[in-house]
């Protein structure tokens, strides 16, 4: 008697990149298909293919279960390790493998970590940053946690679109720099719209007793935005380039300090 | 005894509002420079001894002593190749650092 394995496949498409997982457990793939319901993909061809495979979870009595995340370069292969999962991905071949429980943070973590490998290269980038489209352009809102990312996220008015409250995606395109809408949500566990607009500015966010905008000397924008972005590698290379592609950014994009009031008046200023 | 400094090739550098910033691809800190420092950063070719930076570099540009400038410089020199910013070395080097990722 020969078994069979089924194999099934949820193709996630975000910031115009396909990431096609493959996996063996139908549970797991209803879990992948509702959890990134709003960014699906019909790509014939994906840009990343992983082979998912499901062990059991490591008992929290298990000390590896805290090691720290570890990005690293083995010839063109990237080895990306967590206590709670194991990847591999070769961009060159652009299929990887993922070893990991059947729980959704891991395989978040994961997509999160290739969205910064694959942007780095291209003059984009992941940030911490709440991110909003209003009137046909988007806005950022970043800060370390506490700053006002959920807070600006839940005044937001009828007519802007959350992309994302915790973790913002930024493309580099020939028209300019666009943010996107991600599944990767924070407080408000609510993903953001797939949708993507020109980028008007940069708010590092504050709260204070009034409401202001102020400019912010292109050197200091460029040092916040660094401890902003999202990157884990240990690669100089790349590190480099996340760097100069933070520099073109504050180029090119207007960064603004917005102290703010926790309420909806904070709103009048963003258009 | 004559040093020589270079330029590291595992960091980026640029010029930002008027700021020298340098990001060590070995460990992600991020550097600012002040005028001096950037003076002798930009001057760190590999081959120009580094009592010649400063008298070329600061000396004539800057209202400072000269043995004081060089012992600023020693000591900043020193540091950033604490960090893996710039390289030194009692000998001219070999390969110096072209300016690496530099852009303005």
């Amino acid at each position: 008697m020969t078994a069979t394995v089924e194999h099934l496949a949820a193709s996630i498409g975000i910031g115009g990149i396909t990431v096609r997982l493959h996996v063996t457990d139908s549970t797991f793939l209803r879990m992948l298909d509702q959890r990134y319901a709003g960014f699906p993909s019909n790509d014939e061809s994906a840009d990343c293919e992983f082979e998912v495979e499901l062990v059991a979870p490591r008992s929290l009595d298990d000390p590896a279960i805290e090691e720290d995340v570890c990005v690293r370069r083995e010839d063109s292969t990237w080895i990306v390790t967590r206590g709670d999962f194991q990847a591999k991905w070769d961009p060159v071949a652009r299929r990887g493998r993922i070893r990991q429980s059947a729980n959704p943070y891991s395989i978040d973590s994961v997509l999160r970590i290739v969205h910064t490998l694959v942007l780095a290269r291209q003059g984009g980038f992941l940030v911490h940053a709440a991110s909003a489209v209003r009137n046909g352009r988007a806005f950022l809102f970043a800060g370390v946690s506490g700053a006002g990312k959920t807070t600006v996220s839940r005044l937001a008015p009828a007519d802007a679109t959350l992309l994302s409250d915790e973790i913002s995606y930024v493309r580099r395109e020939p028209g300019g720099y666009y943010a996107y809408g991600t599944p990767f949500a924070g407080e408000l566990a609510k993903p953001g719209e797939n949708l993507r607009a020109p980028l008007a500015a940069l708010y590092l966010l504050g709260k204070g007793l009034e409401n202001r905008i102020e400019p912010v000397p292109t050197a200091e924008a460029v040092r916040e935005l660094m401890s902003n972005i999202l990157f884990f590698a240990e690669d100089s290379e790349l590190v480099q380039a996340v760097f100069q592609s933070a520099c073109e950014f504050v180029e090119h994009v207007p960064v603004r300090r917005l102290t703010f009031v926790p309420d909806a008046r904070v709103w009048e200023m963003i258009q | 005894m004559s040093s020589y400094v270079a330029r590291s090739r595992q960091v980026a550098a640029r010029m930002v509002g008027g700021e020298m910033m340098i990001m060590s691809g070995r460990d992600s800190s991020l550097f600012s420079l002040n005028e001096t420092a950037s003076a002798i950063w930009q001057a760190a070719d590999g081959v120009t001894p580094l009592e010649q930076i400063v008298e070329q570099r600061i000396c004539a540009e800057f209202d400072v002593e000269p043995a004081a400038a060089l012992h600023d410089a020693e000591e900043l020199v020193s540091d950033l190749a604490s960090h893996g910013i710039l390289v030194v070395s009692d000998s001219p080097i070999a390969e110096p650092g072209t300016p690496p990722k530099e852009q303005t």
